[in-house]
């Protein structure tokens, strides 16, 4: 028997703010979290200056030397956002997390970057100077989950899903499946990204980062005709899915209900999104939440303000969707958050649905022409009810996901 | 280095590297029980003091240490054997 999957908890670091009252308020306001990062004018090599660091925040005594001591900054980052989150969910300390029937779905681009200089070191050099027993643990690529597993005493499935920029929408597409199918009862699903210069650094040498040092606000600006790249960011969101009954048993909130999920590869280039395949994956998570394209309201579009992506992205949704299809991105905002844009976006976007009301594209002054005809929501945003919103996502290597979710109690 | 430099540089190196309340490291204090100190603490504790002498410290030598007098001594016969 199918189960239906739930959302009872959503937390999370950003640029903006850690809640959604704060968020919320800087959405409104236009508010950009993009910044000119001084501590990176010595790196000559590269043309970026821009990035999204997420806003400070503080750790609660129970994050000491020893909970800690695994976890660099991407752990920490997924650590507290799902400390967040399933305190939202008022699940903090209950038995379910530790019985075997709660797992975690989590991912980022990458472990942390900081140990990976003491290990170039060793092979460098053949020193082990720097060493430590906790140097691995922090770099590799499932640190975040795992370290959320020994925070919390997690012990049930654990999938890795670090994909790049699809890290945090596969987490909730595969914890969904995993709770569909019986598998887990409660998953604790998200993507985390810490800022280091190495992604930026891998934009700039494509050609795909904005170099609008001097107008950090004004930059990314995703569909517009002047866009000129993306923005890397920092943050970390987590999302809670649960088993309906078991929700209602505990008479949890549920904020929203997730009834689809797609997910494919292009199997063609690494860089070069490809517009039949991010068609197809949208078709997918339609056919498995057995929707028409008619009952989508709103697009939260993956949109990062590259020249090729958001062309791509605007003619696969416009194809799916149809021209009367209201989208924005909330990357104008944040940035690219990389490995946390997928949970990010999801939560966001599940606060935008219950608040009956989608932020616009900021910056968006002119359409880019060769974008497709799609509603772009500009301006102040809008107030709008509707029952189904999508979240589109994709990654180098031509990953594409599409998530949908349902709004609860109507 | 004579024995009370050693202690103290012991107790120094365990104080900032564990975050130890410094009255509660004596020889006798037991690096599992009293200290909170784990297996991965210890490899830590191992890297840290090949760091400080320069010299290497053997797994064996290692495997029999309960205490931090027992650290001493391992430290102590590691700086003995180039002396």
């Amino acid at each position: 028997m199918l189960r239906r999957v739930v959302i009872t908890g959503m937390g999370g670091l950003t640029a903006l703010g850690h809640d959604w009252t704060v968020i919320r308020g800087n959405l409104h306001n236009r508010r950009s979290g993009v910044k000119y990062m001084e501590e990176w004018s010595g790196f000559k090599d590269i043309n970026t200056r821009l990035a999204a660091p997420v806003a400070a925040f503080d750790l609660p005594s129970q994050y000491n030397r020893k909970t800690m001591r695994s976890m660099g900054p991407v752990a920490i980052l997924s650590t507290r956002a799902t400390e967040l989150a399933l305190e939202n969910a008022g699940l903090l300390g209950a038995p379910i997390l530790t019985s075997g029937s709660t797992g975690i779905a989590y991912g980022a681009c990458a472990g942390s970057a900081e140990p990976v200089i003491a290990f170039g070191h060793m092979a460098k050099t053949g020193s082990l100077h720097g060493v430590t027993s906790n140097t691995y643990m922090q770099m590799m690529s499932h640190t975040g989950a795992v370290n959320i597993s020994l925070f919390f005493g997690i012990t049930g499935r654990i999938i890795p899903s670090s994909s790049a920029c699809t890290s945090g929408s596969q987490a909730i597409g595969f914890a969904y499946e995993t709770i569909k199918f019986g598998k887990q009862v409660v998953m604790i699903a998200g993507g985390a990204e810490e800022l280091s210069l190495g992604p930026s650094a891998v934009f700039d040498t494509l050609f795909a980062a904005s170099t609008r040092n001097d107008a950090p606000g004004t930059t990314p600006r995703p569909f517009d005709r002047d866009r000129d790249g993306l923005v890397v960011g920092e943050g970390a969101a987590t999302l809670i899915l649960e088993e309906l009954e078991h929700a209602r048993q505990r008479g949890a909130t549920i904020y929203a209900e997730i009834v689809g999920f797609g997910c494919n590869a292009d199997g063609s280039h690494m860089t070069q999104p490809n517009t039949s395949a991010i068609a197809k994956v949208m078709q997918l998570a339609l056919e498995d939440a057995a929707l028409s394209s008619q009952a989508i309201g709103y697009v939260n579009a993956h949109a990062t303000g590259t020249k090729l992506g958001d062309v791509a992205e605007s003619v696969a949704t416009h194809e799916v969707l149809g021209s009367r299809m209201p989208i924005s991105s909330l990357k104008s905002y944040f940035g690219h958050t990389l490995g946390a844009c997928g949970s990010l976006e999801a939560w966001l976007t599940i606060e935008m649905m219950r608040d009956n009301w989608f932020a616009p594209t900021m910056n968006l002054d002119n359409l880019d022409p060769e974008c497709a005809e799609l509603d772009y929501l500009t301006g102040n945003g809008r107030n709008f009810e509707v029952e189904y919103v999508m979240s589109n996502n994709f990654a180098f290597g031509g990953i594409n996901t599409t998530l949908i979710f349902r709004r609860w109690g109507s | 280095m004579d024995k009370q430099d050693i202690f103290k540089t012991l107790k120094d190196t365990l104080v900032e590297q564990f975050e130890l309340d410094p009255a509660k490291i004596t020889p006798e204090a037991r690096l599992s029980e009293d200290l909170d100190l784990d297996s991965i603490d210890a490899v830590d504790l191992v890297l840290k003091l090949q760091e400080i002498t320069g010299r290497k410290v053997s797994p064996e030598q290692f495997r029999e240490v309960r205490t931090v007098g027992d650290v001493q001594t391992v430290i102590e016969q590691i700086m003995a054997v180039n002396k």
